[in-house]
């Protein structure tokens, strides 16, 4: 076991892949010598030689068009698109394509490839840095979407998603890469360094796609989450003295529904959040499926505790981000009753 | 910088909107073409650097003069079985086409396609490949599955998405895919096939293959984005790809100008990427041949990609929902000043005393009991059922290969859809 944070035990993942199976290759814009800008894939391009760890142009839509032809032809590529907002040139490939090469071949060909990238906000990104696209690859048939949490898990999540023979898009909540964070964006950030779940084994270990994990157990109401909104949420939790059972998501399709309705069913109440706009987004598929699955065993309405509808604002992050007095106000709404 | 009132004598700025030379009503004119003499074109050594190729972009490799002979440099000498072997798949093509277009008419498809003066842009190029060479082509290449003896039945089943279809009824008629046959799967989004055969090539070239891939995109699709991200990847990784683009000069309804085709040609894209690049007569099956060996070889010589524009022509519509007698003059597909490939290829091989009018007739009859045939066993599993709720598949199955495990959503929406059809049928 060694301390990682998020960017070294991703970093991991694809050394141990890369180790594994010579078919894994990684790429991206600036990628290959310099190693990521976010330094994920440092050191790769060394070890495994520049024809298994390369720079692409910058051209999202020939990244993942060229990474499903390299798929189609048996290799298990690894893209990053540098920052989810910059996806979109890739859209058609993903959702036209990636998503549908094994239906609309018969199985005749799978598509064994992972796109990473990282996502969200609370980084001074402005509108085109901090985005969270995630409920955009949810509505496409075909295509698996994971988000980690932490060190432990995103290292063994993205060994699932590389070594599954489908599509996964990856996202990074880039905003907890070095440490968790409680929401206050005044105060100083923890580190992982000392967090158990920065204890990451250096070798070949995997965390299941589409199963969840309830990061704290509680009676009075279920919070469902995923990426920087888990820590967000454990923290006003904490504050607010509430007998919350946290849920994380960890992959968004499949979504773990049991582990969802096995907690609501317990506590009756449901409060989902995430950071990506509201209207549309996967809170209201989690409303949806809760109030369909356990609309008898609700005592409160569902509650969203989401971003606006607007673009992510740069000098108002901080209004726009669903922090600890918005989770804080859904969650007393949904005890409300 | 000047202010409105101090310019008032400009002219009023105005947009150019491209239209074709002629339209319904008028006679057929392709006086504007410049159409350079068979054997004209040099031809450089498959090894020489991409800018030697540039002028070529801008000329026609033909090898078939007027009177079907070969001459040049390019000619590639085949024997006279490969070149009967080349004769009887476009014409096979085209015996097939008329059939499944006649299927279509009957009512026992809901589409197709036809290829009809495209054959050998197709047929001559799998010819030229190795067999185990990926193909990335649209849907105007099923001579690339001719030339590759895959079965007719299967492409029928397929077109009739009944029983047998390889594809269980998933795609839309002519949307054939097969990995034995290096045939990869065809989708109706325009280019994206482009970059994944160029990913493809890297994928070989990364793994120390020796195979090679090939892309066909038509002139009107060169537009999309995935065209411009596929020649910029195949030129950076030097990657071991032909890039055709058939301009078969229309796209459905808008012509080749609509897609920047009066600027230049879409053989010159290669010159701004600085790879090699060929501008070549695609109704000439010698000249595609050659044109594809040279390519090929370049490829497999680490050398990198060739961009070959098949200079082509459209004889029939677009697709069996399109008319093309509404925006182009009846008679223009027979008036095409290159020819058409089969009569080129026939002449060719009857002057070398290799074929005769009886052996071509024979052919013919040989190819239409053969598709007749082919047919009636493919009927045996049915035609498009489009007025009852008795599917040719597995209702379940519609539900099978979005993932590789089906997850617990699919399962619910499977078991509902089933019980829905239970209640109908009550």
């Amino acid at each position: 076991m060694t301390a990682m944070n998020m960017i070294q035990a991703i970093n991991s993942a694809h050394a141990v892949m890369m180790e594994r199976d010579s078919n894994v290759v990684a790429m991206g814009e600036d990628v290959g010598y310099f190693g990521g800008v976010f330094r994920v894939t440092e050191g790769l391009q060394k070890k495994f030689g520049a024809s298994r760890c390369f720079d692409t142009p910058i051209s999202e839509n020939g990244i993942i068009a060229a990474a499903i032809g390299m798929a189609a032809y048996g290799l298990r590529p690894v893209a990053e698109i540098q920052f989810a907002d910059y996806i979109y040139p890739a859209f058609d490939q993903l959702v036209s394509e990636a998503g549908r090469m094994r239906y609309r071949t018969a199985a005749m060909w799978n598509l064994p490839l992972t796109v990473r990238s990282p996502y969200g906000g609370g980084i001074f990104g402005g509108q085109t840095h901090s985005q969270s696209p995630e409920s955009l690859f949810a509505h496409v048939a075909g295509i698996k979407t994971v988000i980690p949490s932490n060190p432990y898990d995103a290292k063994g999540l993205l060994i699932s998603a590389i070594e599954d023979n489908d599509p996964v898009i990856f996202f990074e909540p880039k905003r907890i890469y070095n440490g968790p964070f409680d929401g206050h964006f005044d105060r100083p950030v923890t580190p992982w360094a000392k967090h158990p779940k920065a204890e990451v084994p250096e070798g070949h270990y995997s965390v299941p796609l589409g199963k969840a994990a309830v990061v704290r157990e509680g009676s009075e109401l279920t919070i469902v989450a995923y990426g920087t909104m888990v820590w967000v949420t454990l923290a006003t939790v904490e504050a607010l003295g509430v007998d919350a059972e946290v849920i994380d998501l960890r992959s968004i399709v499949p979504v773990d529904i049991e582990a969802i309705e096995q907690s609501v069913r317990k506590t009756g109440r449901c409060v989902v959040v995430h950071e990506a706009t509201r209207t549309g987004g996967f809170g209201a598929e989690l409303s949806a499926l809760v109030q369909e699955r356990c609309f008898y065993h609700l005592e409160a309405p569902v509650q969203r505790a989401t971003g606006f509808d607007t673009p992510y604002p740069h000098s108002l992050e901080w209004a726009y981000f669903p922090g600890p007095v918005r989770i804080g106000t859904a969650i007393k709404k949904a005890l409300e009753d | 910088m000047t202010t409105p009132s101090e310019r008032p004598n400009r002219p009023a700025l105005s947009l150019h909107v491209p239209e074709p030379s002629t339209r319904p009503g008028d006679e057929p004119d392709f006086s504007s073409l410049v159409i350079p003499a068979a054997g004209e074109a040099r031809r450089p050594d498959p090894a020489a650097e991409p800018r030697e190729t540039h002028e070529l972009a801008y000329s026609l490799v033909r090898v078939l003069d007027d009177e079907g002979r070969a001459v040049g440099p390019w000619d590639p000498k085949l024997d006279p079985d490969t070149l009967r072997r080349i004769l009887r798949d476009m014409m096979m093509v085209r015996v097939y086409d008329d059939r499944m277009y006649r299927a279509q008419r009957q009512g026992k498809t809901s589409f197709y396609m036809k290829s009809t003066g495209e054959e050998a842009v197709a047929v001559a190029a799998a010819h030229a490949l190795d067999r185990d060479d990926m193909c990335f082509p649209t849907y105007r290449q099923q001579g690339l599955l001719v030339a590759r003896d895959y079965p007719l039945v299967d492409m029928m089943c397929q077109v009739y998405s009944n029983r047998r279809d390889p594809l269980k009824g998933r795609q839309l008629p002519v949307m054939y895919a097969s990995p034995e046959h290096g045939f990869f799967s065809i989708s109706g989004n325009l280019a994206t096939q482009v970059p994944q055969a160029v990913g493809w090539a890297m994928a070989s070239a990364i793994k120390g293959d020796s195979r090679i891939a090939a892309a066909w995109i038509g002139d009107g699709s060169t537009a999309e984005g995935d065209f411009h991200s596929a020649v910029t990847f195949a030129g950076v990784y030097r990657a071991p790809v032909i890039l055709n683009v058939v301009n078969n000069q229309w796209a459905i309804s808008s012509f080749s100008g609509i897609a920047g085709g009066e600027l230049t040609t879409f053989a010159a894209r290669a010159v701004g990427y600085g790879i090699a690049g060929l501008r070549v007569d695609g109704n000439d099956p010698l000249a595609v041949y050659a044109a594809t060996t040279w390519a090929a070889d370049r490829a497999r010589s680490n050398l990198g990609p060739t961009l070959i524009e098949m200079f082509t022509y459209r004889v029939e519509g677009h697709s069996t929902s399109d008319d093309p007698s509404q925006y182009r003059p009846k008679t223009a597909g027979s008036k095409w000043p290159l020819g058409d490939p089969v009569e080129r290829l026939r002449r060719h091989l009857v002057g070398l005393g290799e074929w005769d009018e009886g052996r071509h007739a024979a052919l013919v009859e040989t190819l239409e009991a053969e598709v007749r045939a082919a047919q009636r066993a493919a009927e045996k599993s049915g035609t498009l059922v489009t007025s009852t709720i008795d599917f040719p598949q597995e209702v379940a199955t519609m539900f099978e290969d979005v993932f590789e495990e089906m997850p617990w959503h699919l399962r619910e929406q499977q078991a509902q859809m089933i019980a829905e059809l239970e209640a109908k049928r009550k």
